[in-house]
């Protein structure tokens, strides 16, 4: 069931120039959240700011009660929310569409993330890790202050890294990590820019490895009414929102 | 508590809220917001004939206080509808009772007079439809739709069809990218139409000016959202003025002010569109809002102010 709550900040931390991690809370516990769902945000009434954002779960604390927002600062939406302050309320519906599909037992799975499309992975990586297996991360940024909340990642598991520039782990992009060379994976899960996942698909289907991605199309309702944020896929076209954001690479047309 | 119904032509609403086309799916999609059976009427995404994929991506661009689409009328088709989602609607949360529920409205694109009525005819057949509302105006289709709203002699060919084969309530929404609206609405009006809706969304662009592209993939769209409210209030009260028909009145209206302007401008049932994506409930906030604006203005009825300009 989806639910519209007013959700207070607890916490804003500006993570670095490009990304702020909201935490938020609410007085009953949170609803049933699956890696790779997300929440639409309504940033403010300000007209130029109109429909509300899509954002990934980053994380869900059933202790604290507390779900995290990754949030990078792209447009003016995500800048309007990155100036939200400790005991803000921010309304979201949530959850909303489909996540990725838990590893089945002895799986090994790989969770590829690049840029703010490491954020749903984190929750991921904590649901696997609660199986009683180890998660395995190749996260990606340009440079190595664009890789966000890695002590979090290193807490859950086993963190590979590459930068474009260098700065961090191995230099060039997550394709091109060594550990795809020397390990086998059965299942791989990726959330990042586009042309990342493609290249990740590619990998995948060149060795038969099944591959989840999770797609961002712009989006309105974020409920499946409105048809704008459709991908085309082998069943014709697909809302982005309800069917995903998390798609097979068999069902998509690249 | 003042009363709110209002009648249709033979149609009678418990609420003037109804949802507008392409806005609230086909209700199941808002079931966890909004109860099937708490508004007036549930206008379901227009359905033609044949099956339609619409339109490329990108369809949509927001805009200040709107946004623009042109999803172009995606659609499983008319026999899609009858026998997958007729079944699910007509058992979902509903109670058997039209006084007790929001009646369930198709709307209905084609790309001729002939497809129209076609279409029409097959959802004529439906128990639980009562009404269709014929769209002579979807800005994003190539073939049909706005082209036959655009014109009083194309409006009067698709109603003078449909009219001869479908005999339930048949509301048809006009088009405002039009020189004289009212022109259209008569022709409506002539062949048999028992109520009008407008506006539909107005076209549009919208330019991402660092890739130098338009940002929707057929470079143009419709806009709709408070930023067309104004525009859809004149035309609501000029239409409203022109025929004798019941007028619905929709375009950005979002508030239940907003909505007590339109009865106020002459129309009898207001339809909520994309306020529904910024708040999937909104629909019940403006049905509650209009009813305690009736209480607090000691109004016994919604129609004593429907029109009621001084």
């Amino acid at each position: 069931m989806k639910h519209i709550l007013d959700l207070k900040v607890i916490t804003v931390e500006q993570i670095s120039v490009r990304y702020v991690l909201l935490k938020l809370t609410h007085p009953s516990p949170l609803p049933e959240i699956f890696p790779g769902q997300f929440v639409e945000v309504r940033v403010d009434s300000s007209p130029t700011i109109f429909l509300r954002r899509p954002i990934s779960v980053n994380f869900l604390d059933r202790e604290r009660n507390e779900l995290w927002l990754l949030v990078a600062k792209v447009g003016s939406g995500t800048r309007s929310l990155a100036s939200l302050k400790p005991g803000d309320t921010l309304n979201c519906i949530l959850p909303l569409g489909k996540g990725f599909t838990m590893p089945r037992d002895f799986e090994r799975m790989l969770l590829v993330g690049g840029g703010v499309g490491i954020a749903p992975l984190l929750l991921f990586g904590k649901l696997i890790k609660e199986t009683g297996a180890t998660p395995t991360f190749l996260l990606g940024a340009r440079t190595a202050a664009d890789i966000p909340e890695l002590d979090n990642f290193k807490a859950l598991g086993r963190v590979m890294i590459t930068t474009e520039d260098g700065s961090l782990g191995e230099k060039g992009f997550v394709t091109m990590h060594s550990c795809l060379k020397t390990e086998n994976y059965d299942r791989i899960a990726t959330c990042g820019p586009k042309p990342m996942m493609m290249a990740v698909a590619d990998f995948a289907r060149k060795n038969s490895i099944v591959c989840e991605v999770s797609l961002e199309n712009l989006m309105a309702c974020g409920l499946g009414a409105c048809l704008c944020c459709v991908e085309k896929t082998t069943q014709g076209n697909l809302c982005v929102c309800k069917e995903g954001p998390v798609f097979n690479i068999n069902s998509l047309l690249w | 508590m003042a009363n709110l119904t209002v009648k249709l032509h033979n149609l009678i609403l418990k609420n003037p809220v109804m949802t507008a086309s392409g806005t609230f799916g086909y209700g199941l999609e808002y079931e966890d917001f909004v109860p099937l059976h708490a508004l007036g009427a549930i206008v379901v995404k227009g359905t033609t004939l044949q099956p339609r994929e619409g339109n490329d991506y990108p369809r949509m661009a927001e805009t200040p206080s709107g946004m623009l689409n042109c999803v172009g009328l995606q659609n499983k088709g008319v026999n899609h509808f009858v026998t997958h989602i007729y079944p699910e609607l007509m058992k979902h949360d509903r109670r058997g009772d039209s006084s007790i529920d929001s009646h369930i409205i198709v709307n209905v694109s084609g790309n001729s007079p002939q497809t129209y009525a076609e279409t029409a005819e097959k959802i004529d057949s439906l128990s639980g439809i009562p009404a269709i509302e014929l769209n002579i105006s979807c800005p994003n289709v190539k073939k049909g739709g706005m082209a036959f709203g655009v014109t009083p002699e194309g409006a009067a060919s698709v109603v003078r069809e449909v009219r001869r084969r479908f005999s339930k309530t048949l509301i048809v929404k006009l088009s405002p990218n039009v020189t004289d609206i009212t022109s259209i609405a008569k022709a409506c009006e002539a062949e048999g139409a028992d109520a009008l809706s407008l506006i539909n969304t107005i076209m549009g662009m919208s330019i991402d000016i660092e890739r130098r592209q338009p940002r929707l993939s057929i470079r143009t769209g419709g806009l709709s959202g408070p930023a067309i409210k104004p525009v859809a209030l004149r035309m609501v009260y000029d239409v409203a003025h022109a025929v004798n028909l019941p007028v619905i009145g929709l375009g950005g209206i979002s508030t239940p002010e907003d909505a007590i302007e339109f009865f106020m401008a002459g129309a009898t049932a207001i339809q909520v569109g994309t306020a529904n994506f910024i708040d999937p409930q909104v629909s019940l906030k403006i049905r509650d809002g209009i009813s305690r604006w009736l209480d607090q203005h000691s109004c016994i009825s919604l129609r004593d102010i429907i029109g009621c300009l001084e």
